[in-house]
């Protein structure tokens, strides 16, 4: 009676077959979170002065500005029409989510963290325009924006405003990723996606994403520099992980446990998709390998006290295997919110392709591409304390 | 620490640097917004003349009155009468348009009638059904059924 | 008019938004006036004097799919996407959770028969419901798809993104993006023709009148009698959209 369309099982709506948003869309909320984690991880420290992570704080805020310069690229290049993206901030529609993420994004990556990273690096940036010579010292001329002032009085300025950036900073980060989650929890039409929880879920992974990714950064690159790894910090990033990690897993939990419980409508769908199309995605990458085994791991480095070697490598492992967790998770919300028909009688398949302008290929490079900026940044803006110190 | 303004001056070109920045977005956005943007509510008014733009495919039973008595006479009077004559003819404008000199395509009759008279169980009882494989007896359905009044 | 969520949420966004960046600027920028729809253009259509929707009295759809072919045809519709379409119900008896629907390209080739013996089964003609609250013009982040003044759900596709937000908040599933133009396109209730006083190609199509243009601001159109005397439901009335297309005969099991 059911006729039969390639990877479609059940009834679909009949514009419904093909899937809308792919990976690039994935890769977006996982590299935003990102942002929003690394910048929250840095803002730790300088709002509540927390020490132990001191030598990470220039390194988030780095990482997170590689970051942010990525994250509209995914968007643009998934967007039926790129060329027309500037319609976005010409003409926003106020009633979208869409349009105000536009200026959410602008306001984080102008006013809060472009400034912050300037007001901080400032006194670098006037020395290195005076010592340095050739081309970059037109760069480091062009970052002083004409300044050379860093006498203590306009530092102690700079300090006192880069607090006040950060204070602001703190809601922004929250909004920036909030807002990401907001996106995909405003849309009454899917069940998978609606709930007022997905701000707040969104926002909790999106910290433990940024905290795991800049503990890894920070210890590849001490690996790569050939530097002792500073222990104090990474225990207490470790700390902060597994505390982030608790809250959010409980959230996800939370959800779960609420939309078992509630069986609504669409309850028998979504559970059909994760027990059938979502299985790998869902409760082995990101349920088993991305949280529970990261938590299992973090957990041990808090309560049994290990040699360093161990906990390096330790801290090492549930960094990478957080990060996993988390892309999957995003995974799950994009990919797993279009397998199920919003009839909920039918479920079709997802087809990734690889050397395509959405494939897999391009999400790999857009990844990537991240770690190239920071590359470039670290080389320009050196967030080393040990240097900086001298 | 005793802080004068010249300490703070140097965030003087940061100020004018966002400054000129919302300058530059204004003075774009001044000159590419389309015209006629907002007239009616958020959208280009433009718009809504480009929908209207199309062509007209079916030129609506209407016309075919006009050229078309003696075919209409007979379908009226049968049960067929509900049936606009593109609902089996196809879309006509053209051949409206050219006075008739466009000619139609035949239709081709046997699913054309099979599309709504084969017999199925979601559709309603007032439709007068038949299992294609007991009543077609080879021959096409105009042969006996009039199409326009196809009581026997 | 009562005050609709859409009105609500314009002015409290207004506000909210205003205390960000563009602060000032925004306003201008976006600014709603509201011209007058009254002024008729050229060829005498005044927007101001309709209210467009449509009528579907679910018991006499026959599932002939002459409505798929029509709209295709007048709309130059892509191959594998619908702007209206005919689902086919199957349902057992009283087991309103899990009918059998199917589809076969949107019913554009009409629908094999029946094979199983069944307890119930009926058609159901689809397409947009022209929603006065809808959830796919609201997420359009730049306006390239609004509910025109007489009740339509437009898309200028001139301007379109191609973004694919308006087709994920659509709950029925009428969006979809043209595979060539790589813009959304959905029904627009041919426009082009309910604008120069002919009926929608799927309701010219129609062989039984199951399907029918209603114009609600229009007090001589029969829908207004056809409202006060049937029973009639939209689709997925939870969503709240005040969907425009009413469903006659329509059964609990359709969603
Ligand atoms: C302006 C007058 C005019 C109008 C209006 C008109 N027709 Fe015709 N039509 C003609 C003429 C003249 C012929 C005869 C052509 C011939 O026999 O050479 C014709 C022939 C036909 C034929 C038969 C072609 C054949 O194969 O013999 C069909 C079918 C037809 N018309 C359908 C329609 C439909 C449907 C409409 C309404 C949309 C319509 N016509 C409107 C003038 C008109
Ligand atoms: C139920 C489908 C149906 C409807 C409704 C219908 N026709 Fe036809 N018509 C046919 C078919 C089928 C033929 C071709 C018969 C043949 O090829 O033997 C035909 C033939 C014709 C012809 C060719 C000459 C003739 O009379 O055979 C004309 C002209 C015509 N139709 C006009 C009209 C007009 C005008 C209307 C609307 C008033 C109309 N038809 C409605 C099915 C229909
Ligand atoms: C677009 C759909 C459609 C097409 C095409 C169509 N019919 Fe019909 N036909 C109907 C409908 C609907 C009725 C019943 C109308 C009613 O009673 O309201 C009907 C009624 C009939 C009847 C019963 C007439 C009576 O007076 O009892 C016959 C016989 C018939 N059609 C034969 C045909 C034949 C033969 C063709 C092909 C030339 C054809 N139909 C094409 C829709 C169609
Ligand atoms: C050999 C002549 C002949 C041919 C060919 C023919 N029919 Fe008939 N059809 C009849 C006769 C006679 C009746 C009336 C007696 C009856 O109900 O069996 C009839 C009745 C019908 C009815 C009405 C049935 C009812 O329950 O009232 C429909 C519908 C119909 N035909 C459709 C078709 C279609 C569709 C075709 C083409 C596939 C077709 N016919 C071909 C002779 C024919």
């Amino acid at each position: 009676m059911v006729h039969a369309i390639p990877g479609v099982e059940g009834f679909m709506y009949p514009n419904e077959v093909e899937l809308q948003w792919g990976l690039l869309v994935v890769v977006y909320p996982y590299i935003t979170g990102l942002v929003a984690g690394a910048f929250i991880l840095a803002s730790l420290e300088r709002v509540f002065r927390v020490e132990a992570v001191k030598p990470t704080y220039r390194l988030a805020l780095l990482t997170a500005l590689a970051f942010l310069l990525v994250a509209p690229l995914p968007l643009q290049l998934h967007l039926g029409h790129p060329e027309r993206s500037l319609e976005m901030y010409l003409t926003p529609h106020k009633e979208s989510a869409m349009a105000m993420f536009g200026f959410v994004y602008l306001w984080y990556l102008m006013v809060v963290l472009l400034v912050e990273i300037w007001l901080d690096y400032r006194a670098d940036i006037v020395r290195r325009a005076q010592s340095e010579t050739g081309l970059l010292r037109i760069v480091y001329r062009v970052l002083t924006l004409g300044s050379m002032n860093i006498s203590p009085a306009s530092l102690h300025v700079d300090e006192r405003l880069g607090w006040i950036m950060t204070i602001v900073g703190i809601p922004s980060a929250f909004m920036l990723h909030g807002y990401v989650g907001f996106l995909f929890g405003s849309i009454k039409a899917n069940p998978w996606w609606s709930t007022p929880l997905m701000p707040i879920v969104f926002l909790f992974s999106a910290m433990v994403s940024g905290i795991a990714g800049v503990q890894g950064i920070y210890m590849f690159s001490m690996w790569v520099r050939k530097k002792t790894i500073d222990m104090r910090c990474v225990d207490t990033i470790g700390t902060y992980l597994f505390y982030a990690f608790i809250i959010d897993f409980s959230l996800e939990m939370l959800d779960l446990l609420h939309r078992t419980y509630e069986s609504s409508e669409s309850f028998a769908s979504l559970d059909f998709m994760v027990h059938t199309r979502l299985f790998t995605s869902q409760i082995v990458l990101q349920i088993i390998v991305g949280t529970l085994v990261p938590l299992a791991i973090l957990a041990a480095t808090q309560v049994l006290t290990l040699a360093e070697q161990t906990r390096k490598r330790m801290y090492a492992t549930a960094s990478v295997l957080t990060l996993i967790g988390i892309f999957f998770m995003r995974w799950n919300v994009v990919i797993g919110g279009q397998l199920f028909s919003k009839s909920f009688l039918g479920y079709t398949t997802y087809k990734l392709e690889f050397a395509t302008r959405e494939g897999l290929l391009t999400a790999g490079v857009l990844m990537i591409l991240p770690l190239f900026i920071l590359w470039g940044l670290v080389k320009l803006l050196p967030p080393w304390t040990e240097e900086t110190a001298s | 620490m005793r802080v004068s303004f010249q300490d703070a001056k140097h965030l003087i070109s940061l100020v004018g640097l966002f400054a000129a920045a919302v300058g530059v977005f204004v003075i774009l956005r001044a000159a590419v917004v389309p015209a006629g943007f907002g007239k009616y509510g958020h959208y280009r008014a433009g718009a809504i003349d480009d929908n209207r733009a199309r062509a007209v495919k079916f030129a609506g039973q209407g016309e075919c009155v006009y050229c078309h008595d003696a075919q209409l006479q007979v379908r009226d009077s049968g049960r067929h009468k509900t049936i606009s004559c593109e609902a089996c003819h196809g879309p006509q404008a053209k051949h409206v348009a050219s006075d008739g000199k466009e000619k139609p395509a035949k239709p081709d009759v046997i699913p054309l009638c099979l599309n709504c008279h084969e017999k199925d169980a979601a559709k309603p009882a007032f439709l007068p059904q038949v299992v294609k494989a007991d009543h077609y007896t080879g021959t096409t359905c105009s042969d006996c059924h009039q199409p326009h009044n196809p009581k026997m | 008019m009562r005050k609709t969520r859409r009105e609500i949420l314009l002015s409290a966004g207004k506000y909210i938004l205003l205390t960000g960046t563009a602060a000032a600027g925004l306003e201008s920028l976006t600014g709603t006036a509201s011209a007058d729809t009254t002024t008729p253009a050229s060829d005498g259509y005044k927007m101001a004097d309709h209210w467009w929707g449509m009528t579907m009295e679910v018991d006499k759809c026959i599932g002939c799919g002459n409505c798929v072919r029509a709209c295709s045809k007048e709309n130059d519709v892509p191959e594998g996407f619908y702007r209206t379409w005919i689902e086919r119900y199957h349902v057992k008896e009283g087991d309103m959770e899990h009918p059998t629907v199917e589809s076969p390209d949107g019913g554009m080739h009409g629908f094999p028969p029946t094979s199983t013996p069944v307890d119930k089964s009926f058609f159901i003609p689809k397409l947009c419901n022209h929603c006065a609250d809808s959830p796919c013009t609201q997420v359009c982040p730049v306006g390239a798809t609004f509910v025109s003044p007489d009740g339509v759900v437009l898309v200028d596709q001139s301007y379109c993104l191609g973004c694919r937000y308006c087709v994920q908040a659509c709950p029925y599933g009428c969006r979809f993006i043209h595979p060539t133009k790589n813009v959304v396109e959905k029904c627009n209730l041919c426009y082009h023709r309910i604008t120069k006083g002919l009926t929608t190609a799927c309701c010219e199509a129609c062989p039984t009148g199951a399907r029918k243009l209603v114009d609600l601001k229009n007090p001589k159109d029969p829908v207004h009698d056809f409202l006060r005397h049937y029973k009639v439901q939209v689709l997925k009335p939870h969503m709240a959209t005040h969907a425009k297309v009413f469903y006659k005969d329509l059964d609990g099991s359709v969603r």
